[in-house]
């Protein structure tokens, strides 16, 4: 190769240039930054890719070279560097923002900043907003967010604990049960003191005490055809810990009808299973599973065991849903089924199709009245629930 | 010879086993070999009818055999048959 060859200069564009080009799309965005700068404020869509890190991460945050390449830094100096270095690797189309996020603030720009968050929440969520995939912004969606827990057992404990160290800003509780000392082998947002409390008060009393910015809403009742679409038109993501079938399909309707995502898992023993159930994106609950079981085939009806710790591993594989959801990053359970088997320590999954005649997102399904959301013809002879 | 999974609440009709080994070429064969061995299965798994009761998913590995050939899905050696009832366990 000649020796002679001319550095390619690097093209600096003004702030307003480069919002103009970010606008019109099909542009890679990257922070050479610091991460405690990017978390302070960044541009919407900027990737961080720290200028040490620059040779290691850049291919993963700009897979194309040939793509257009915009880097931006505080005030210029290292954006431009970055842009040499990227040139050198390949990078065709490279541009730096001149004068940085500096200018483009002074310039009326819109910027993603840490200001919506206060300075306690800054720290409590640093661990979060330090990932480029949830950030200032997608912490600030968590915040905002409302999610309702269908029980606040073996199940809702693990998620609601999980969901409001998270920061969801809004919980919802429904359970019309109280705290025995039985429960307490597995659902850890109770404790020996609250026995005889109703669970919504005692799992109430455990998030304030481990996160003041989440609002609890107790509904300290049982649904029903008559309440659930009101109860849950207010929220944004519906989890599913109930202990009966008509409960989980009373459910489904009403989700399926009002478009509301649903994360949904069950246990039994050691066996878990668990997916998400986005209307009309995926199947529903009834394309699953269209009859429920006899009840010898459905142990919810009477007691049986079940092994703690795999009800706090589903829970968490719930509130891991949850979150993905709210963030809109990653890819949820939709139209997957993933089972756990703790004794084994084995998860399965297995594909879930939409039914083209499910009675209820099916495309010919017919309208149901309010009041016979989640009815089976026969289905008070096979399990009383 | 293929590999049945055992639901939790089928595992007391197979003695406890979490999973059996079958043979049969296709689902209804395997799952015919399964209550011929453990004859309490069949009326779980079976309507009167000799049809797949409406309540047991079944997967040939990770596939619903309702979207594949249903019990005359050809199953090849190895391969893993899920039996799958809902569950609601919650609390």
């Amino acid at each position: 190769m000649a020796t002679t060859e001319t550095k390619r200069q690097v093209e600096e564009i003004e702030p307003f240039e480069a919002a103009r080009e970010i606008e019109g799309g099909d542009v890679v965005l990257i922070d050479t930054r610091e991460p405690h700068e990017y978390q302070e404020a960044h541009l919407e869509n900027g990737k961080l890719v720290p200028p040490g890190l620059l040779a290691d991460e850049v291919a993963a945050a700009a897979p194309d070279k040939s793509a257009r390449t915009i880097l931006y830094c505080r005030s210029g100096n290292r954006s431009y560097k970055a842009a040499e270095q990227l040139q050198a690797l390949g990078y065709e189309d490279v541009a730096s923002v001149a004068g940085g996020i500096l200018a483009w603030q002074e310039q009326g720009l819109p910027v993603i900043s840490a200001e919506g968050l206060t300075a306690e929440q800054r720290d409590r969520y640093s661990r979060h907003t330090l990932l480029p995939e949830v950030g200032v912004d997608g912490q600030l969606k968590l915040l905002n967010a409302k999610v309702l827990l269908l029980g606040a057992g073996g199940l809702g404990a693990p998620t609601a604990l999980y969901l409001a160290a998270a920061g969801i800003g809004t919980l919802g509780l429904v359970d019309d049960d109280v705290v025995d000392a039985s429960n307490l082998q597995r659902q850890v947002i109770h404790n020996t003191e609250r026995i005889g409390e109703p669970k919504t008060s005692s799992a109430r009393k455990t998030i304030e005490a481990l996160n003041p910015d989440v609002n609890v809403v107790e509904h300290n009742l049982r649904l029903d055809a008559g309440n659930i679409l009101e109860l849950i038109e207010d929220y944004d993501v519906i989890v599913d810990g109930a202990d009966n079938f008509p409960t989980r399909y009373l459910l489904n309707d009403a989700s399926v009808r009002l478009r509301k995502p649903v994360v949904s898992a069950s246990i039994l023993s050691f066996d878990g299973q668990i997916s998400t159930f986005v209307p009309f994106e995926g199947p529903c609950y009834r394309c699953l599973y269209p009859t429920p079981p006899p009840a010898e085939l459905a142990p919810s009806c009477s007691a049986n065991g079940v092994l703690g710790v795999m009800a706090g591993t589903m829970g968490t594989l719930q509130a891991n849903e949850v979150i993905k959801l709210v963030l809109g990053v990653g890819e949820p359970l939709i139209g997957r089924l993933l089972l756990y088997e703790a004794l084994g320590t084995r998860f399965t999954e297995l594909k879930v199709r939409r039914d083209p005649d499910c009675p209820i997102c099916g495309e010919n399904a017919p309208e149901i009245a309010d009041e016979d959301l989640g009815k089976f013809p026969d289905y008070e002879l096979f399990c009383a629930g | 010879m293929a590999t049945v999974r055992i639901p939790p609440v089928l595992r007391q009709q197979t003695g406890g086993q979490p999973e059996v080994e079958a043979d049969g070429s296709n689902v209804g064969e395997v799952l015919r070999a399964l209550t011929a061995a453990h004859p309490d299965t069949e009326s779980q798994l079976f309507g009167e009818d000799g049809d797949l009761n409406r309540y047991v998913n079944v997967y040939l590995n990770d596939e619903d055999v309702r979207v594949l050939d249903g019990l005359d899905t050809a199953v090849s050696d190895g391969d893993t048959v899920v039996i799958l009832p809902a569950m609601a366990g919650g609390s």
